[in-house]
């Protein structure tokens, strides 16, 4: 079984945001870019899935600028076969994604996606289902863990009252969640080796797809700040301010 | 056009996030449907007629419904679309899993988490963790959209819309569900409680957490926690609050042993007054404290649960 996964290049977690002066978006200028934390957890499944015997190929998918072949690199490092990237400068929204994954899973056929549950940039949590719903599979979203089984797969879910079995008839998209697995880093021999494996590059107009955007960002603003209050010393000076000043208790 | 909100039930009431949704929907179109879908679900569906503003309650009793599987419901939201401006579905584990399928299947992008209407197609919706706010409008012919419950607020009851009765699309047997394993407890649902007390790799075991749920219980709060607490096993996955876990805006949230990283900020940075109990002064968690104080929370925590009962 071939197994997909999507690896989106974003600003990293630890950078701290800053949003333009002209308000047109945040600034993305010599800004630290990574993988999205939750796509290494993806590609770390489909790499133990691969070493249990259940996947045979992993194939790493990313859309968007050229610079998107450094985090296919990273996915290929850790121990995907090759990569696939759509490239281009367009503003890519989930639906538009989701459209050049569907034309990437026609032509590959993969048994299994596996997409993040979320990009830490727009924050959508969309891809995954809007993908399955393009291809009319079974989806199980935000996973804590999965069994393949015989043309089946179960998946636990993190849902809002704790944890949720499902079963899922495949192929399938998953997307994850963060308890799925610890993704590995890289062995520098990986890193070397990764250098050798393939990666084709595709343009959306090839595959057929309008990647026009739905939603037009008119302006992007910084959100209200909060500015910090004051330290008290004591239990009950705690309690009096907030009895007294914040009427909260 | 009238607006259709989806609501998630456990067949005898809407989920209280419903009443939120609702609200939102009140602000783009005066005529607002509740799509109540399950199996014996008719004490759920008078629930939503019950909702102020609430103009009429779609029921559908069909067994397909009964475990709100996606692959199941979108296909029935979908058939009712056209009919629609708008589809509504608060953003909790339930929306987010189903209205993004509904979006694709009527070819139309989704509006993730807004948590402001502008008009009917302008909408702002947090970025980043919440450290940009993006106003995006939608051409798409039918609009869908996650909300934020917790900025809009919940309409009230007294409502008695019509209930009609509507068929079902059967299953497409895509997936099935087999059980869930869910956290029992006693507490206030932690994004609708008044007052949540979280915990965070501070605690350092989940034995630890003992402390925050007596402090909770006497102050009738709820329990969170942040990601690092739930890694490591203290709690369970539901208690994270956070950029990836649940966004509450509480009347107090009280943060212990919690250092105040970005993506634990944008689940709880809304909230009216926030404490923070830590005992390295620098951490971040202070910068967007009303009361902080500096110190071991195993001191501080059971000295003001002792406090807070006292007249
Ligand atoms: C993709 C992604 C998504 C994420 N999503 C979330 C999310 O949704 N929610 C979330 O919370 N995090 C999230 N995180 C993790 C986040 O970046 C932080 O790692 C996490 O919030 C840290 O948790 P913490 O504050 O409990 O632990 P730490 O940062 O380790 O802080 C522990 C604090 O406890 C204090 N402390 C220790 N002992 C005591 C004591 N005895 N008395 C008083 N104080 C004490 C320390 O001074 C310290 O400030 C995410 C990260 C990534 C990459
Ligand atoms: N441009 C992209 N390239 C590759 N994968 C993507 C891209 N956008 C989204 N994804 C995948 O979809 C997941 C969810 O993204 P989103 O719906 O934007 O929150 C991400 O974790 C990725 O796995």
């Amino acid at each position: 079984m071939k197994v997909l996964v999507a690896v989106k290049r974003v600003i990293d977690y630890n950078v701290k945001i800053r949003v333009k002066a002209d308000n047109t978006g945040v600034e993305t200028a010599n800004v630290k870019m990574s993988m999205n934390p939750f796509d290494e957890i993806a590609v770390e499944e489909a790499i133990r899935m691969k070493e249990k015997g259940a996947a045979t190929e992993i194939i790493a998918f990313s859309a968007g600028p050229a610079q998107c072949q450094e985090t296919i690199r990273t996915a290929l490092a850790m121990g995907a076969d090759r990569g696939i990237l759509v490239q281009t400068d367009a503003e890519l929204q989930p639906l538009a994604v989701a459209k050049l994954l569907k034309a990437v899973v026609d032509k590959e056929q993969p048994g299994l996606v596996i997409v993040g549950k979320q990009a830490i940039d727009d924050d959508s949590n969309a891809t995954g289902q809007m993908l399955a719903a393009l291809l009319g599979w079974s989806q199980g979203t935000f996973a804590n863990k999965l069994n393949v089984a015989d043309g089946s797969i179960e998946v636990k879910r993190e849902v809002d009252g704790g944890l949720e079995n499902i079963k899922l008839k495949m192929p399938a998209v998953i997307t994850t969640d963060l308890r799925l697995n610890e993704p590995r880093y890289a062995s520098l021999p990986n890193i070397m080796k990764a250098k050798k494996k393939p990666i084709e590059t595709l343009a959306p107009d090839a595959l057929g797809v309008d990647v026009a955007p739905r939603l037009k960002v008119l302006k992007v603003e910084e959100p209200p700040k909060r500015k910090a209050g004051i330290k008290v010393k004591t239990v009950a000076e705690l309690v009096d301010k907030l009895k007294n000043e914040a009427g909260v208790i | 056009m009238a607006v259709l909100v989806v609501a998630a039930h456990d067949n005898k009431s809407v989920r209280a996030n419903v009443a939120n949704a609702v609200a939102a929907a009140t602000k783009l179109d005066s005529d607002v449907h509740v799509l109540v879908a399950g199996k014996d679900c008719g004490e759920a569906a008078r629930s939503a007629a019950a909702l102020q503003g609430v103009t009429k309650v779609l029921h559908v009793e069909d067994a397909a419904y009964a475990n709100w599987l996606a692959e199941d419901i979108a296909p029935l939201v979908v058939k009712l679309a056209p009919n629609y401006s708008h589809v509504v579905m608060a953003a909790d584990s339930v929306g987010k899993n189903v209205a993004p399928r509904v979006a694709a299947l009527l070819d139309v992008g989704q509006v993730s988490e807004a948590i402001q209407i502008v008009s009917p197609d302008t909408f702002v919706r947090p970025i980043y963790a919440g450290n940009a706010m993006a106003t995006v409008q939608s051409g798409d012919k039918v609009k869908v959209l996650t909300i934020r419950p917790t900025n809009f607020k919940a309409v009230g009851t007294g409502g008695s819309a019509p209930i009609e009765q509507i068929g079902g699309e059967g299953g497409k047997g895509l997936s099935s569900y087999v059980g869930a394993e869910l956290s029992k407890s006693e507490r206030p649902e932690l994004t609708s409680a008044k007052i949540v007390v979280s915990g965070g790799r501070g605690m350092g075991s989940g034995e630890n957490f003992k402390i925050i749920e007596a402090l909770a219980d006497k102050l009738g709060a709820g329990v969170g926690a942040s990601r690092a607490a739930v890694d490591a096993g203290y709690v369970p996955n539901d208690y994270q609050v956070g950029q990836t876990g649940k966004v509450v805006a509480p009347d107090l949230y009280i943060a212990v042993g919690i250092s105040g990283a970005i993506q634990h900020l944008a689940g709880m940075k809304d909230s009216k007054t926030i404490v923070a109990i830590n005992k390295d002064e620098e951490a971040p968690i202070f910068q967007v404290a009303d009361y902080g104080i500096v110190g071991d929370l195993f001191q501080i925590v059971p000295e003001l649960t002792a406090a807070v009962g006292k007249k």
